[in-house]
């Protein structure tokens, strides 16, 4: 029993060493205390993760083994590819392929996901170390407009949309998500935290353009903040369901598919599980790979007013 | 010999570059004035019109909002429905983000970002949701029905999704579920910055316990983090539609799940009832812009 709380203890942060070389003195919790916290951890990651293995065990389920009963949910006796297998069929009466889908989503997400960092570190660049006096005022407005999404404007971006003629094209997936202000926001702050000015100022003495300061200097400066861009923009394009903007079948992105394949019914959720499954698999990828920056350039993104 | 001579006309290149910059920020704010500030003035204006984009824009006054809280049976109830999911899933998700972004905080950092990972799942998996279609599903073999048919708690499959009295829980569950996600994320951060020489400065001003210490020291210096994620947690959450049009259609049993976006979207996309539609966005863009003037004064007499 004491293997047990010795093993569990050395997941806490040993304060008491940090006290003794000088750091700061943290309170200890009862032993109570320490379970109940430990229980509700426990339940929450219960509640986050269950849908998400439910999802993974019902994709490996053959069609009899969805349709026992009672369900067994987490337990698969004979794992089998077949619900994967059977997507491509799913959407044979569609007259487009699963290829066609997958590029769209692909390609889609891609081009966004870059344009819109990109885009985005050269204006915050721009709020954050240019001579404006104007810069300021425009950081408000843009800062205040965080708060609006693509899902709140989207009726009134219709107008425009429909006024310049991309309703159903790919610009109808791109346009929206480059006018979001996450990205300038974080890095603009990240920037302002991150990047002294006088970084900037000796390259400027150094004979160094604003442009040539932005992609060697501030680009590999910034790029914990990019990568965290990276997740949120990734993720966002990757599961967006244009609303009401989007009719032709070879423009369909992964999850308007997925969502058709999912209304099919209870012999269908084996094929909508496995399409939900693919789909996580991106987003989770990204998250791996950018996980270490984001604490670091998330806490620079406070809302200062 | 060239770093001597430009040292001489420092002033001039900064000034003169400084168009440089211009055209770095350009690209990005050409779009934001074109599809944001344009779309919200341009619906503000067609709010007091009556537009189906084929024939010009009739001036029509305030007939649109009359018609919204008079004649439309479905505003009320949309308006309604918005109102408690973000009531209730705002700050309960803000909540129970912060709460478990306090607790986590106190592991090491393998732990630390295993857990993360954890919470942060659902909002990565995006549409992931669909699985609460297949978990509420209204036959037998749904999980939560075949689960409830097994221990003998109901009799006959509860139709979750066709009935008026579930589908708000679940939407509002299913909601908490996908959303709390970046909000964890921002708190953890912020968390993580708080200055541990505060934290010394406090033990030695008497500061007793670790109720004293969030209430005393933590939140006054997370205040700008909070914002930011009360800010995102009323972005989502004014904006709930994807998940009630998939989970429960649109329109759904009784207009008991819609939200201002859904009827927004059915009326503007489908219908082409712009005017009426740009009213609706209108009281939207209000209500989420009062919220969060609302919410930022709070916070801020609170960081004093």
């Amino acid at each position: 029993m004491t293997d047990v709380i010795k093993k569990f203890k050395c997941f806490y942060q040993d304060h008491s060493a940090k006290a003794k070389m000088g750091a700061t003195r943290r309170f200890t919790r009862s032993k109570w205390g320490n379970a109940i916290c430990c229980l509700f951890i426990i339940a929450a990651g219960l509640f986050t993760m269950l849908p998400l293995i439910y999802a993974v065990a019902t994709s490996f389920k053959p069609l009899d083994e969805i349709l026992l009963f009672p369900p067994k949910i987490f337990f698969v006796r004979r794992p089998s590819l077949e619900n994967y297998a059977a997507i491509p069929t799913l959407l044979s009466d569609q007259n487009v392929t699963l290829s066609r889908y997958i590029f769209n989503s692909v390609f889609i997400t891609f081009i966004t996901t870059l344009v819109h960092i990109i885009i985005s570190a050269m204006a915050a660049f721009g709020l954050s170390k240019s001579k404006f006096k104007w810069r300021n005022a425009l950081f408000m407005i843009v800062q205040f407009a965080l708060l609006f999404n693509a899902y709140t404007l989207s009726v009134p971006q219709y107008i425009i949309f429909s006024k310049i003629g991309v309703i159903d094209t790919y610009w109808a997936y791109i346009l929206p998500q480059l006018a979001t202000t996450l990205g300038v926001f974080l890095i603009k702050q990240y920037i302002e935290g991150y990047v002294p000015d006088a970084y900037i100022e000796a390259a400027t003495i150094d004979g160094a353009s604003y442009f040539g300061i932005f992609f060697r200097i501030i680009l590999p400066l910034i790029k914990p903040v990019l990568l965290t861009l990276l997740l949120f923009s990734f993720r966002d394009v990757w599961a967006m369901i244009p609303q009401g903007t989007i009719f032709s079948e070879n423009i369909k992105t992964l999850p308007m598919v997925m969502s058709q394949i999912a209304s099919g019914g209870i012999a269908r959720s084996g094929s909508a599980m496995a399409v939900t499954v693919i789909m996580m698999i991106p987003p989770v990828i990204v998250y791996l790979i950018s996980q270490s920056n984001v604490m670091d350039s998330m806490s620079s993104a406070g809302i200062k007013e | 010999m060239k770093r001597l001579n430009n040292k001489k006309t420092k002033s001039y290149s900064l000034l003169k570059n400084q168009w440089q910059m211009l055209v770095m920020m350009a690209p990005f704010f050409i779009l934001f004035f074109f599809l944001l500030i344009v779309p919200i003035i341009s619906s503000l204006v067609l709010s007091f019109s009556s537009y189906d984009m084929l024939n010009p824009a009739r001036f029509t006054g305030i007939d649109n909002y009359l018609r919204m809280f008079v004649s439309d049976d479905v505003f009320p109830s949309v308006l309604k429905n918005t109102i408690v999911i973000v009531l209730i899933t705002g700050p309960a998700g803000f909540m129970l983000a912060f709460l478990l972004a306090w607790l986590v905080n106190e592991f090491t950092p393998t732990v630390r970002t295993f857990l993360s990972f954890l919470f942060y799942a659902p909002s990565l998996a995006g549409n992931a949701f669909f699985v609460w279609k297949v978990i509420f599903s209204g036959d037998s073999y749904g999980y939560l029905n075949s689960f409830l048919l097994n221990l003998g708690l109901v009799t006959e499959p509860i139709t979750w999704l066709n009935d008026e009295t579930w589908l708000m829980p679940i939407v509002i569950l299913v909601q908490l579920w996908q959303s709390m996600g970046i909000s964890f994320l921002s708190n953890i951060a912020g968390l993580q910055n708080v200055s541990r020489d505060l934290y010394e400065a406090g033990s030695i001003d008497g500061i007793r316990n670790r109720w004293q210490e969030l209430w005393y020291i933590t939140l006054p210096s997370m205040q700008h983090m909070i914002l930011f994620s009360v800010v995102m947690q009323i972005q989502s959450s004014f904006t709930v539609s994807t998940i009630t049009t998939e989970l429960a259609g649109y329109p759904s049993v009784g207009y008991s799940v819609d939200t201002i976006v859904s009827h927004m979207t059915d009326v503007g996309s489908v219908r082409f009832e712009m005017g009426y539609a740009s009213a609706i966005a209108a009281i939207l863009f209000l209500l989420m812009a009062g919220t969060r003037i609302i919410l930022g004064k709070f916070l801020k007499i609170l960081g004093r």
